[in-house]
């Protein structure tokens, strides 16, 4: 359990590098190949790749706390 | 009714204005009116029907009230009418019950109490019929009265019996019964058997020579009077014989024309008859006379009979009676048969004298004329002169003259005398018929009188034997009533003795039984003694060897339980120590009937079994790598849990600098339940050896703090759980050792 926390952090954390790497390879691909070399796409896929690494990183974390509901269809 | 017939009056007074009037409102009321004209026939029907239906039902019910044969007729073919009849008249009357035969039984009955009542009377009547009793053996003055008390005990036990009155009035006249009971009255005492049989004979036997007394008195009675009536009857026949004799020949001596000698003779034979006839007469009343006397007598006799009342003598007085009557009847006919001849005889005589006075008449008629004629005068033509004829025939017709005119005056008189006489007749007649019908009435009378005690006589007879039967049967009933008795007396005595017997018996047995029993009594508590000591001893001896085996027992518990100890001992700085399962199974074979270290051994946790459990100190150096990361997510639980607050829950950690350890409050308060000061407490109580009170405090922690230290806490749980087990089974078997080497 204790480990857990640490366990997270890894997962966490080369989640979001990988992340960020592809976004930026992706915006990198697409400013080269789409957007004439400009820098915007790169940080768009960074930043994308960021945020989903970030996004995923929070839903690790509050996995214990997520409560999932279910919708009972009234008969 | 009356409103039907004002709404006709109504109606016929407003038709009129109805038809004159055009406007609505009339019409509409002729309308109603018109409607009610209709209604008003139909109501006058109705009306008459209901007056006629209550008249008809009015009138019923007053002729049934009048006529009962009709209510009952209606009754019977209306149904129900006889409740409307209950209710309107009451209830019929009924049929009225013939009671004759019930008065029958009364008189009778009344004249049996009267003979009892007679009988009753000891004191005023003293017996003085019975005085006759020609042996009394000076019996006291109770003994003819019961006597006759005997007599009319008879009547009286029929009666009482008939009404089933307990009162046994048992006395029987007849020689085969005996009279025990015979209570009558309270002064008469019982008699003895014997005495009372010989009372009885001995009145029987009275009774029988008072009847013979009494038959013999009546014949001789009878006897004489008959004798003397018959004589007297002769003689008023022979009266009658002379007067009818004399009678006829006067009536010749008036008629005939004889010879003046043969006259004479005639005459003197009249005479004789005539004295005859006298004397014949006097004979007879005097005969007469002496036989009423004797049929006084005879009378007064059978009075005297009577009243002796003596049940047997009465078939012969009766007949004596009969006799009697038949005897007076018997006179009076003669004696009125006399009387009548008497009277024919008188009317004869009175003509014969008639008849001789005319002649006497004639003679002195004839002898003042011619005195010298003779009586005989047929004789006399030749003698006669022509004057003497003349004058004869003169005489002759003077007379023929003198007598015709006194025949036309007789004639006149005819009459006159006839009537006067036919008056006389009349009332000699009247007073004749009067006599004779009184006679025939007093004959009839008696006549009816002596049939009527004939009956009498008849039904006592049959009453007698009716009463002999049924005290023949009481007789029976009451031998068999007496045996009954016997019998149930013996059976009460026999169930009384073998009662006494029986209770006697059982006395004697319980007596037995008692000896016995305490002899047992004595045997049984030596046996029991002996027996007792023997068990104790053997007790002794057991519980020796349980005691010895017990503590054998608690020995080997106890080694098991410090095998476990060790193997608590054995755990390593980070690894668990060995699986406890071994020296648990050792545990349990060594105590397998303990339930107590049985559920002991199976309250370890399954894992400590598997497993083995953390030691103190390794959960001590764990401890402090869960604090850091306790205190790192300090900040987050369910609602914070963003990677923001990560961020600054991290923050916080690197910020917050609180005691490493603090010694923990005995009550937490609010502001304790922070996660760092709950960490320093626990840490605290950590160090000072308190596993319990810091996994307490770790339990306190909340959100994600928690969540990381959910492992550390159920290690913490595992040994806790662990060593308390351990402790209990240690004490345990030291109790138990303890125990068993107390106990010889």
């Amino acid at each position: 359990m204790a480990n857990e926390h640490g366990q997270k952090w890894d997962r966490c954390l080369a989640d979001s590098a990988v992340k960020i790497a592809t976004g930026l390879g992706v915006g990198i691909v697409f400013s080269v190949l789409f957007f004439k070399r400009r820098t915007w796409p790169v940080a768009f896929g960074s930043g994308v790749g960021l945020g989903m690494g970030y996004s995923n990183c929070q839903q690790d974390f509050r996995s214990p706390y997520q409560l999932h509901g279910h919708r009972v269809k009234e008969q | 009714m009356l409103r039907v017939c004002l709404k006709g009056a109504n109606s016929a007074a407003r038709k009129c204005l109805c038809g004159n009037g055009v406007p609505l409102h009339p019409l509409q009321q002729c309308r109603s009116y018109t409607s009610g004209g209709s209604g008003s026939s139909a109501g006058k029907i109705v009306a008459a029907s209901v007056l006629t239906m209550g008249g008809g039902v009015g009138g019923t019910i007053l002729y049934a009230n009048w006529d009962p044969k009709f209510r009952a007729n209606v009754e019977k073919s209306i149904p129900y009418s006889d409740q409307v009849f209950g209710l309107a008249l009451g209830p019929a009357a009924p049929p009225p019950v013939i009671n004759k035969p019930r008065k029958v039984e009364p008189v009778q009955i009344s004249s049996m109490s009267e003979v009892w009542k007679d009988s009753k009377q000891p004191k005023a009547k003293e017996v003085q019929r019975k005085a006759e009793q020609p042996d009394a053996e000076g019996p006291p003055a109770p003994a003819p009265q019961e006597t006759l008390e005997g007599e009319a005990c008879v009547f009286v036990a029929m009666i009482l019996s008939a009404e089933q009155n307990v009162l046994s009035v048992f006395c029987i006249p007849l020689a085969a019964a005996k009279c025990t009971e015979c209570e009558h009255e309270p002064a008469v005492k019982e008699r003895p058997e014997g005495e009372v049989a010989a009372r009885l004979a001995e009145q029987d036997k009275a009774e029988q020579d008072l009847l013979t007394s009494l038959s013999s008195n009546l014949e001789d009675a009878l006897g004489s009077t008959a004798k003397v009536t018959l004589q007297a009857i002769g003689a008023q026949e022979a009266a009658l014989q002379a007067i009818a004799q004399h009678t006829r020949q006067l009536r010749e001596a008036m008629e005939a024309e004889a010879p003046p000698d043969k006259k004479s003779t005639q005459w003197r034979v009249l005479e004789d008859a005539l004295s005859e006839r006298s004397r014949s007469v006097d004979e007879a009343g005097a005969a007469v006379l002496k036989a009423k006397a004797e049929l006084d007598k005879l009378r007064g006799v059978i009075d005297g009979a009577k009243h002796l009342k003596i049940a047997a003598a009465r078939p012969s007085i009766l007949a004596a009676e009969e006799n009697l009557h038949s005897m007076v009847v018997d006179l009076d006919s003669v004696v009125t048969r006399v009387q009548t001849a008497q009277s024919e005889a008188k009317i004869v005589s009175q003509y014969s004298e008639l008849v001789n006075e005319a002649k006497a008449q004639f003679q002195k008629e004839l002898n003042s004329i011619t005195p010298e004629i003779q009586a005989n005068w047929k004789g006399l033509t030749g003698k006669l002169t022509q004057d003497d004829l003349n004058s004869l025939i003169a005489h002759a017709h003077r007379r023929i003259d003198q007598l015709n005119r006194e025949l036309a005056e007789q004639r006149v008189r005819e009459q006159i005398h006839i009537d006067s006489a036919l008056e006389q007749q009349k009332l000699e007649d009247k007073k004749a018929l009067e006599v004779a019908i009184s006679t025939a009435l007093e004959h009839n009378r008696e006549q009816m009188r002596l049939e009527q005690e004939k009956k009498v006589e008849e039904t006592r007879e049959v009453m007698e034997a009716e009463m002999r039967t049924q005290l023949r049967r009481q007789a029976a009933a009451h031998t068999d009533h007496l045996r009954d008795v016997l019998k149930v007396q013996e059976q009460e005595l026999r169930s009384e003795a073998e009662e006494i017997l029986n209770s006697s018996l059982m006395e004697k047995e319980t007596e037995y039984r008692r000896l016995t029993q305490d002899q047992l009594d004595s045997f049984t508590l030596d046996m029991n003694a002996a027996y007792a000591r023997l068990k104790g001893m053997e007790e002794a001896i057991d519980s020796h060897v349980i005691a010895e085996e017990e503590a054998r027992k608690a020995h080997q518990l106890w080694l098991s339980v410090e095998a476990l100890n060790y193997t608590l001992k054995t755990a390593a700085l980070n690894d668990p120590t060995e699986p406890l399962e071994g020296a648990v199974q050792a545990i349990k074979e060594s105590c397998a009937e303990d339930e107590f270290a049985q559920a002991l051994a199976t309250a370890l946790p399954s894992e400590s079994l598997s497993r083995g459990v953390y030691s103190e100190a390794s959960l001590r150096a764990r401890f402090y790598t869960i604090r850091q990361l306790a205190r790192r997510v300090a900040l987050i639980d369910e609602t914070r849990n963003s990677l923001y607050q990560y961020f600054l829950s991290y923050l916080q950690a690197m910020l917050l600098f609180e005691k490493a350890q603090e010694a923990p409050p005995a009550k937490l308060s609010a502001e304790d339940l922070d996660t760092f000061k709950l960490l320093s407490y626990a840490a605290y109580s950590l160090e000072h050896g308190d596993l319990e009170l810091a996994a307490k405090l770790v339990n306190q922690l909340k959100g994600e703090s928690r969540r990381v230290a959910q492992d550390w806490l159920k290690e913490a749980r595992l040994t806790l759980e662990t060593k308390q087990v351990v402790s209990l089974l240690s004490a345990y078997a030291n109790a138990v050792g303890l125990g068993t080497t107390m106990a010889p």
